[in-house]
C-alpha cells in the first residue's frame, strides 16, 4: 500500500498508455491529480477521448501501480494534445507517430480548425498526403509521406 | 442539455454506425466510421448515466421509451445515406454541445464532433462532385433523409439558423440541392419509425438473453 503522495504521483505517472505504451500516463497528461481522501489515496485521470476503450485497462494498470489507491475519472476540462509533454511527443517521434502540433488556444475559445498537416516522423518531409482523418486509434489520422513513401500515424490536434 | 434525449442519439447513432464495421467500402473507412461510433457511444454513457443506470438504459427499454430524434435510427444504406444522416446531424451535435460550454460532456465532444463534421462534410463534397452515379445517391439519400431534420430543431429552435448556414455551404459546394419534403418527427416522444425496433433487438438480444451475464 502507498501513503506517500509524491510517490504515488511518480508511480501513476510512469504507467505505460496501454495502446502506446512508447509514452507513460505522465506524458500524455491523462492524470490530472494525485491526492489524500478519506484517509487514503486517489488518482484522478481523464480520457483522451470520450469512448477512448482503453480507460479500463487504464484504471486497472493505475491500481496495480498504485496499491491501495482509488482511481477517478473526470471529463473537465476536457484533455488536450497540448498537455502531451515534449519528452512524450520526442517519444512519439522516434516510434514513427507524428506528434500533435500544439494548439495554445485560450481555454474556452472553442474547437480545433481542421487544418491537418503533418511532418514525416522518419525522414522530416512535409509532404505527406492524408490518406484518412481517422487512425488505428480515434486520436490518430494516417498519412503516407510523399518522399520517402512511407505511411506513419499523426497524433491528432484536439 | 437533455441527457436522455442526446444520450439516446448517441447511443442510436453508435450503434448505426457500428453496423459497418467489416463491411465499409475501404479499410480506412471502416475504422473511421468505428472511431465515430466509440466517439458516441462514449458520449451516450456519460450522458446516459446522468438519468440512471447505462446498462438498464441501454438494454432493458422498449422502443417507445427512446428518445432518440427519427434521423439518427435510420438505415445505414448505401455510403452516401451514411455521409449524409452524419453530416445532418453530426452539424446539428456540434451546435448544440458548442452552446454548452459549462457541461463537460458537451466541453468535450465539441472537439470530437468538429472532426465528424468535418469527415462527412469532406465525403459529401467528394461524392457529390464525383461522379454521376456517387451524385444520384447523395440525392437520393437527400431527399429521404431530409424529411427527419425538422424535428433537430424541436426544442432547440435557435440552432437552426447556423445550422442552416453550414450545411447549406456543404451542399452547394457539393452542388447538391435542398430538396422540399415534408417533415416527420415523433421520436422525441417515443413515437419511432420501424426501424428502430430492429436495432433495438440486434443490441439487446445478447443482454437480455443472458440475463446478469458478465465478461
Amino acid at each position: 500500500m502507498v501513503t506517500d503522495v509524491e510517490d504515488a504521483r511518480r508511480r501513476a505517472a510512469a504507467v505505460p498508455d496501454p495502446e502506446l505504451p512508447v509514452v507513460t500516463l505522465g506524458d500524455l497528461g491523462v492524470i490530472r491529480d494525485v491526492r489524500e481522501r478519506d484517509g487514503g489515496l486517489e488518482v484522478v485521470i481523464t480520457p483522451t477521448y470520450s469512448g477512448c476503450p482503453a480507460m479500463d485497462a487504464i484504471r486497472a494498470d493505475i491500481e496495480r501501480a498504485v496499491p491501495g489507491a482509488t482511481v477517478t475519472t473526470v471529463l473537465a476540462p476536457a484533455w488536450s494534445t497540448d498537455w502531451i509533454t515534449d519528452e512524450g511527443r520526442e517519444k512519439l517521434r522516434v516510434h514513427g507517430i507524428s506528434p500533435p502540433r500544439r494548439l495554445q488556444r485560450a481555454p474556452g475559445e472553442g474547437p480545433v480548425a481542421l487544418e491537418l498537416t503533418a511532418r514525416c516522423p522518419r525522414c522530416g518531409s512535409t509532404r505527406a498526403r492524408l490518406v484518412s482523418r481517422y487512425g488505428s486509434t480515434s486520436c490518430k489520422a494516417l498519412f503516407t509521406c510523399q518522399d520517402c513513401l512511407e505511411p506513419f500515424d499523426h497524433f491528432k490536434e484536439i | 442539455m437533455r441527457s436522455l434525449e442526446i444520450g439516446d442519439d448517441c447511443l442510436v447513432l453508435a450503434q448505426r454506425l457500428a453496423e459497418w464495421v467489416t463491411y465499409a467500402p475501404t479499410l480506412e473507412e471502416d475504422v473511421a466510421l468505428a472511431n465515430l461510433s466509440l466517439d458516441l457511444l462514449g458520449q451516450a454513457r456519460a450522458l446516459l448515466s446522468r438519468v440512471g443506470d447505462e446498462d438498464e438504459l441501454a438494454y432493458l427499454r422498449e422502443p417507445s421509451a427512446f428518445r432518440n430524434c427519427l434521423l439518427v435510427e435510420q438505415p445505414n444504406g448505401d455510403f452516401a445515406h451514411t455521409v449524409v444522416r452524419h453530416l445532418l446531424y453530426s452539424a446539428f451535435l456540434f451546435e448544440l454541445y458548442g452552446g454548452h460550454p459549462e457541461d463537460d460532456v458537451a466541453a468535450k465532444g465539441v472537439k470530437e464532433l468538429a472532426y465528424h463534421r468535418d469527415y462527412a462534410a469532406l465525403w459529401a463534397v467528394r461524392l457529390g462532385k464525383g461522379t454521376e452515379e456517387s451524385h444520384r445517391r447523395m440525392s437520393a439519400a437527400l431527399e429521404t433523409l431530409w424529411p427527419f431534420t425538422a424535428e433537430l430543431f424541436e426544442d432547440e429552435p435557435e440552432l437552426r439558423r447556423p445550422w442552416d448556414a453550414y450545411v447549406g455551404r456543404v451542399l452547394a459546394e457539393a452542388a447538391l440541392a435542398v430538396p422540399e419534403c415534408a417533415q416527420r418527427s415523433g421520436g422525441r416522444k417515443g413515437e419511432h419509425t420501424e426501424h428502430l425496433g430492429a436495432l433495438l433487438s440486434e443490441l439487446q438480444v445478447l443482454h437480455r438473453e443472458h440475463v446478469g451475464a458478465r465478461w
